[in-house]
């Protein structure tokens, strides 16, 4: 009895900022939904309206069936955790988790044990008379999960909860946020930057930009069929590769081979009406040394041969590192990324491609290696709108 | 090198605190010897000496005895204490709402108290008097309390938006998130983290009140509501031919001692870093 709608949920800022627009989100009772996008996408003020906090300008918003556009916070029955945590410093971890029951007039023995439950799920008990300044990053952390945990409230809501802390506690925690919504069961709409929290927390993913809402759906649907190049390079780490390419008499030509379109691609093409001028992508994990395969495997993709720039053994598997020869590809969803990574001020020439090969693979630093790509894997999207030529849509 | 760096600590130390001991003094001079005037009998005011040669308590006993002295007392505590109450309310009322929200305006009324910060008092004395005259507010309570708010309040608007701006606006947003309503939030979450800049505020605010003379001396004219920094310039002592210096310093320090409590009451209220551990660390 929680679903949360968002339909053509539009916000402008009263300085005249379009800060999200016309976003439709259908969470399910008991989802756990992920917003991700580069920063100043709009995703907190998404979660904000969903909140209360922040009016929403046009569009409805519906929880369990009801518009609550006009509820105040209060009344939606959601709780938040904050990116700094937000912790009332004057008051105890106990008083803290205890103040939203408190200001509910949950009698005194309900208030108790329900702080005490909560404590023992997060692993806060021995801490519950000390002060949040007292208490390490993590530690708080727990304390404001559990602040939102104690009054069973119909959804969560988490903006960056583990961002500041650090790498270590960040993967530690990402499990226990996992368990903890599974355990309880609640619709969780949670906001991250991060790669591996999106891929591997939610159910669904919603991939935004500028505002607006790019794609939905599972983690890995969206890794394997991206609808526009710009999920296709936000999604996946290390991304994608792109590589100018042009399409001709059934043939894709581009820095690394000429390739004969498989059957199924050609017939995408056909129906997106593709243009001549294209971006090829390939994901790392679809490359592979081509001294370990066999004729028939090499024959269902093409090869090209490299100068190996850096080599990365991660044991199950190497992670192996090309500069091309030629333009890079352009557009303004690939700008964007770069920008949001911090990518864009590196001076490159040519084109970088990451490819990841298996442990076995003979190549060494330094030298040529040549690597094979599987023709069907490879994904074309439109330069100038973005599009996933080759989208297998559902 | 070890024996070198202590020796640069212990010279910077020693520079201190010869500066500190030279601060001290000079401020606290002038208070020792209002106190060193107040305790000598009437015949050694005038000795000269820094340490009273015969010490005595008479001169406190009489302004306790005079009824001009004790009025005056009551008139202070009375009108600086209900100024106070009433400009940190006003002053934190406004201060949160020109620290935390954005309305038309808000830079005209920042603007304006500053304006009345900066306004000389000097020039506002005739005026006052005469429509306070006119409007029967004239040697009044009120009549002090209203001049003495309205310099107040930039004053408490001033520092108390400072002490708001600290305060992480996540807090009231997590506030809100538990269900609290907007009252709720400001009197549970935010009031107790500002309750050091309220008392700051308040001190601030009080003593500025309590060693007003301009207005008081301008604006009263019998002890049915004169303050004591008015009331001191009345003194004649005993008899008309004896020295009132001696009963003035007593006064003085009288009055001085509320303060000292007052700062030494809040003081450990005013211990800042409470908001420590409210956000991420
Ligand atoms: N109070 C505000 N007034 C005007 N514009 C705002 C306000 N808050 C946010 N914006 C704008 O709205 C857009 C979306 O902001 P938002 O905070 O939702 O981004 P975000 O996706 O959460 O980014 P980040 O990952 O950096 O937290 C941004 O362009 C931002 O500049
Ligand atoms: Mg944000």
């Amino acid at each position: 009895m929680a679903e949360i709608v968002l339909d053509k949920v539009t916000k402008r800022y009263p300085d005249g900022a379009l800060a999200v627009s016309d976003v439709d989100i259908e969470i399910a009772d008991g989802e756990f939904i992920i917003l991700v996008g580069p920063s100043g996408c709009g995703k907190s003020t998404t979660l904000n309206m969903i909140a209360g906090l922040e009016d929403i300008t046009s569009g409805e918003l519906r929880i369990g069936g009801n518009r609550v556009n006009e509820r105040a916070p209060k009344d939606r029955d959601i709780a938040m955790v904050f990116q700094s945590y937000a912790l009332y410093p004057h008051m105890t971890v106990r008083e803290n988790m205890a103040f939203p029951l408190r200001l509910a007039k949950v009698d005194n023995a309900t208030v108790e044990r329900k702080v005490n439950d909560a404590a023992e799920i997060l692993d806060l008990t021995q801490h519950l008379d000390r002060r949040p300044a007292n208490l390490s990053g993590g530690q708080r952390q727990r304390v404001a999960m559990g602040r939102a945990i104690v009054r069973s409230p119909k959804a969560f809501l988490m903006d960056e909860p583990l961002s500041n802390l650090d790498a270590k506690l960040r993967v530690q925690m990402r499990t226990s946020v996992s368990r903890l919504q599974k355990q309880l069961g609640t619709t969780m709409v949670y906001v991250t930057h991060d790669q591996v929290e999106a891929m591997t927390l939610g159910d669904r993913v919603v991939v935004m930009r500028g505002g607006v809402v790019q794609q939905i759906g599972a983690p890995q649907y969206l890794y394997d069929h991206p609808s526009n190049l710009f999920v296709a390079g936000f999604i996946g780490s290390p991304s994608m590769n792109f590589l100018p390419a042009t399409l001709e008499d059934g043939t894709l030509r581009s820095s690394l081979a000429e390739l004969p379109l498989t059957d199924r691609i050609r017939k995408l093409l056909e129906s997106a009406d593709a243009p001549r001028e294209v971006i090829m992508g390939v994901r790392p994990e679809h490359f592979e040394d081509a001294a370990l395969l066999d004729d028939a495997s090499r024959a269902r993709g093409a090869t090209f041969t490299g100068q190996v720039d850096v080599l990365e053994s991660m044991g199950s598997d190497k992670y192996a590192y090309f500069t091309l020869s030629g333009e890079q590809a352009t557009s303004a969803e690939l700008a964007e990324l770069a920008a949001d990574v911090g990518s864009a001020d590196v001076p490159t020439s040519g084109i970088q491609l990451v490819t990841r090969i298996s442990a076995a693979s003979p190549a060494r630093l330094g030298q040529s290696a040549e690597i094979w790509f599987d023709a069907d894997k490879v994904q074309l999207f439109d330069p100038s709108s973005g599009r996933n030529l080759t989208f297998a849509g559902e | 090198m070890a024996g070198l760096g202590g020796t640069e600590t212990l010279g910077r130390k020693s520079r201190w605190a010869i500066l500190d001991l030279v601060v001290v003094v000079y401020a606290l001079v002038p208070v020792l010897w209002i106190m060193s005037l107040s305790f000598k009998t009437t015949k050694t005011l005038t000795d000269g000496n820094f340490i009273p040669r015969e010490w005595t308590l008479d001169n406190y006993k009489a302004i306790f005895q005079t009824s001009e002295f004790v009025r005056a007392l009551g008139n202070s505590i009375g009108i600086a204490i209900i100024s106070t109450v009433i400009a940190v309310v006003l002053g934190t009322m406004a201060a949160y709402a020109v620290a935390r929200l954005d309305f038309p305006g808000k830079k005209a009324l920042v603007g304006v108290s500053l304006l009345v910060a900066m306004f000389p008092q000097v020039s506002l004395v005739s005026p006052l008097f005469e429509i306070e005259r006119s409007v029967g507010l004239f040697n009044t309570w009120p009549g002090l309390i209203l001049p003495y708010i309205t310099f107040a309040l930039p004053l408490s608007i001033y520092t108390l938006s400072a002490f708001f701006r600290e305060i992480p606006w996540e807090l009231e947003k997590a506030a809100k998130m538990d269900g609290a309503t907007p009252a709720q939030a400001f009197r549970k979450v935010i009031a107790p983290l500002a309750a050091p800049g309220v008392f700051t505020t308040a001190i601030l605010v009080f003593i500025l009140c309590w060693n007003d003379f301009l207005f008081a001396i301008s604006l009263t004219s019998t002890s049915a509501s004169r303050t004591v920094p008015a009331a001191l310039s009345f003194f004649t002592g005993a008899s008309q031919f004896e020295d009132p210096t001696g009963s003035i310093s007593a006064a003085a320090v009288v009055i001085t001692v509320p303060i000292i409590v007052f700062v030494l009451l809040f003081q450990r209220r005013i211990v800042a870093g409470l908001t420590s551990g409210a956000v991420k660390g």
